[in-house]
């Protein structure tokens, strides 16, 4: 179990001073489903942003932590008293993805050149390996020298990193046969010439493969026809049914609500959380819009 | 000449090229470029006379020539003092066959090799220091198997004596003669060693021929000369792997490539060379492809202080083909000028380029291209793709395509994209685990991907390599 709590949080443009966030509150546990809905310009996205840690954001006030339980990572991993609660502001994105948190972008980039296979693998293992040094004994935390690599270049590449070649062939193709994702998808280049539908259940299957605790999933359900939609949303269950993942899911609209059914219904508007409810929430702002919550909040008429 | 004098020449000799043993080298020329000199080269390698003409006749070409120095955005050569530098030094072979020598190598070509995770025979031979023998055996027994179908691959040096006709007709004749540019005559000059390469008819070498031999048996050439002749229907791929950084700090390397494709044969010659940063790296490298032939580049240029290369194709009979790929990295201080340049002198041509240059902390990389196709040239199609990607923006990227179309019947297509390394992309990959240089190491080695495909697996591995650690600011 692990808890992602945003308290307070103020946030603005890095090299301007429009404030976008003004002070969100929120918690997400693992094996709970939020979805966090609001109209354009409200700040969810950014939020998204700033909970993975990117630059063009500054966070001018509150926290961003998580909070782990023993056993989070498996046994692999001890976790100490004192390292179960992180500060994810003070972290490098990769340093928050190691700790469980996973971002599925709304507008993914494509990295041309690179097969799904190695980057997978590549991210993987380096998730592995930050785990490590961030769980390690501070004792025996030394500078590691640069030891180059251990084969020749005669021989080809050597098979880096805690989970070898043979084996993530293995998990790939397991996890791709949940999402019903074609297997040519593991030799093409990482979003590149991916339609819209591919590149959203890519981000699903990667969230799949590296297991998060709390996934942040922005606008997943955007660009999506009725199938693909149901495809991406089935991924997401599955997260949450077969490892316990958290999911913070951002929406404008109602529809994928009826496939991923939420816990908890937060209404972001203006930078702040100003309404939280169960499911019928999301019901009633597909009714009736987004402007009497806020005429509720704002106690306008 | 007196003592003193030679006491100095040694110590000027031994700083300018950071040797660690001075009897790594046997035999050493004086510095500049007189007839003398000349005359000493020949007589060292106990050529025979016509050889000795030609380097005559070129000194004398390379004399009457000028530096380059006016074209748009060219490297800057006014630190190049040719006449400092010493054209000649044969090692002292019997001495590299120890491999104690290992430990008196520079420490930032150890560090080198080290990273590159290259065994410690390996090293010592790619060092140019020792395992020779290794090298030897390897080259001995391929040779015996190519031998039986006519095919010639030797140093090139021994080709002039063994294959005096071959090399009297094609050695800078009419590929690239020494009239060709300053640095070719300068080459005709003062050329050692190098690869010969010939293929008879309808013959097919189905594995690369390596040039890593030469590397071991020269070890310290840096004005060396290939020559690939490719009869009819025939097909090889040639690779030069100077992929591990030169022993020494040289300061110029001109070497000089010249390949003769014939009718419907097929030549593939990739290089990945890393030169030190203090070297200016000028060569000439042109192919002439008869009807129906095929040519085929592939390179990967690092390191040095200023590359000019533009690897050339001259697509002479009709029908024949031409692909370019080249990539260029430049680092601090570095400007990597290269590109490629196509003759389509015959109808039905073709020629594809693809350029892709990474510049970071300053560097500079130019692509600079001639496509010409000739008045006649009907049907003839060419397409050319350059990609730049930069680090920040202290480096900068110039795309130079010259396109002379003198035939209207002609299909041309030229695309160029320049780029910064996007944050994007960066915080991309760092949301999924990898460090920040994780994710630059990975957004370049997708760029490049183009290339290192048409490699070998161990070139492609070697070039992967090289460039990480340029992007670690780890070589010297």
């Amino acid at each position: 179990m692990a808890r992602l709590e945003l308290s307070n949080l103020h946030a603005e443009v890095a090299d301007g001073d429009e404030k976008i966030l003004e002070g969100v509150n929120l918690e997400v546990e693992s094996g709970e489903i939020h979805a966090l809905m609001g109209p354009n310009g409200s700040g969810k996205s950014t939020t998204a942003k700033v909970i993975a840690g990117h630059p063009a954001y500054e966070v001018t006030e509150g926290e961003v932590l998580i909070h782990l339980e023993e056993g989070e990572f498996g046994e692999d991993i001890e976790i100490d008293e004192d390292q179960r609660t992180w500060n994810l502001l003070e972290l490098e994105p990769n340093e928050r993805a190691a700790l469980g948190v996973f971002l599925g972008f709304q507008y993914p980039a494509e990295i041309d050149g690179v097969t799904m296979t190695n980057f997978l693998r590549t991210a993987l293992n380096a998730k592995i390996e930050e785990r490590e040094e961030l769980f390690e004994d501070e004792e025996s935390e030394e500078e590691e020298a640069d030891e180059g690599f251990e084969t020749s270049p005669m021989e080809g590449p050597a098979d880096e990193g805690e989970v070898g070649v043979a084996e993530f062939q293995q998990i790939l193709q397991e996890k791709m046969e949940q999402l019903d994702m074609d297997e040519k998808f593991a030799q093409r280049y990482l979003n590149a010439g991916f339609s819209g539908g591919e590149k959203k259940q890519n981000e699903v299957l990667q969230a799949a493969i590296l297991e998060p605790s709390i996934a942040v999933l922005d606008e997943i359900d955007s660009g999506l026809d009725i199938d693909r939609l149901q495809d991406v949303s089935n991924g997401i269950n599955a997260l949450r049914d077969e490892q316990g993942t958290g999911i913070l899911q951002i929406t404008h609209y109602q529809r994928i609500l009826d496939y991923v059914e939420p816990d908890h219904v937060h209404v972001m508007l203006d930078g702040q959380i100003a309404k939280s409810g169960g499911p019928e929430l999301a019901e009633e702002l597909e009714d009736k819009g987004y402007d009497w919550v806020r005429d509720e909040v704002y106690g306008t008429a | 000449m007196s003592s003193d004098q030679d006491h100095l020449k040694e110590t000027d000799t031994e700083a300018r090229f950071e040797f660690k043993k001075e009897e790594n080298s046997a035999v050493r020329s004086d510095k500049g470029l007189t007839e003398e000199v000349i005359r000493m080269i020949s007589e060292d390698k106990d050529e025979p006379d016509w050889m000795l003409e030609r380097r005559l006749r070129a000194l004398k070409q390379y004399q009457n020539m000028p530096m380059p120095t006016d074209w748009p955005g060219q490297p800057d050569l006014t630190e190049l003092d040719i006449e400092e530098i010493v054209p000649y030094i044969r090692p002292d072979v019997d001495k590299r066959e120890g491999v104690d020598d290992w430990t008196e190598l520079p420490d930032e070509i150890k560090d080198t090799f080290d990273k590159l995770g290259i065994p410690e025979a390996e090293k010592n031979a790619l060092s140019g220091v020792g395992a020779q023998y290794e090298s030897e055996v390897v080259y001995q027994n391929m040779q015996e198997q190519w031998e039986e179908k006519g095919v010639v691959f030797m140093n090139m040096d021994r080709a002039v004596k063994e294959h005096p006709e071959l090399v009297k007709e094609y050695f800078m004749t009419t590929c690239v003669p020494p009239s060709d540019n300053k640095f070719a005559a300068l080459h005709g000059a003062v050329w050692s060693g190098g690869s010969f390469v010939y293929v008879p008819e309808d013959v097919t070498v189905e594995m690369p021929v390596q040039a890593y031999f030469r590397m071991n048996s020269e070890g310290m050439g840096q004005f060396e000369h290939t020559l690939i002749v490719a009869e009819e229907g025939s097909e090889v791929h040639y690779i030069e792997g100077c992929s591990a950084p030169k022993y020494g700090t040289h300061n110029l390397h001109s070497g000089c490539v010249e390949v003769f494709v014939g009718e419907d044969a097929h030549v593939q010659y990739s290089t990945v060379q890393n030169w030190s940063k203090n070297t200016f790296n000028l060569n000439t490298k042109r192919a002439i492809c008869e009807e129906n032939a095929t040519m085929e580049w592939v390179s990967g240029s690092m390191g040095s202080k200023a590359t000019m290369l533009y690897p050339c194709t001259i697509l002479k009979g009709r029908g024949s083909t031409d692909t370019h790929i080249t990539i260029a990295f430049a680092g601090e201080g570095q400007n990597i000028d290269t590109g490629a340049k196509v003759y389509h002198n015959a109808p039905d041509t073709s020629s594809t380029i693809e350029s892709k240059s990474i510049s970071k902390d300053g560097g500079r990389t130019n692509y600079r291209g001639l496509v010409h196709i000739a008045d006649g040239a009907e049907n003839s199609s060419t397409a050319v793709e350059c990609d730049a990607l930069m680090f920040d923006n202290e480096s900068t990227s110039d795309t130079m395509p010259y396109m002379e179309i003198e035939e209207s019947k002609v299909d041309v297509a030229h695309e160029a994209t320049v780029g910064k390394i996007g944050d994007e992309d960066i915080f991309y990959l760092q949301s999924r685990g990898l460090d920040d240089d994780d994710a630059k190491k990975m957004i370049v080695a997708g760029f490049i991907e183009p290339i290192t495909e048409e490699l070998p697996i161990e070139y492609a591995v070697e070039l992967n390599r090289l460039i990480e650690l340029e992007m670690e600011g780890s070589l010297g």
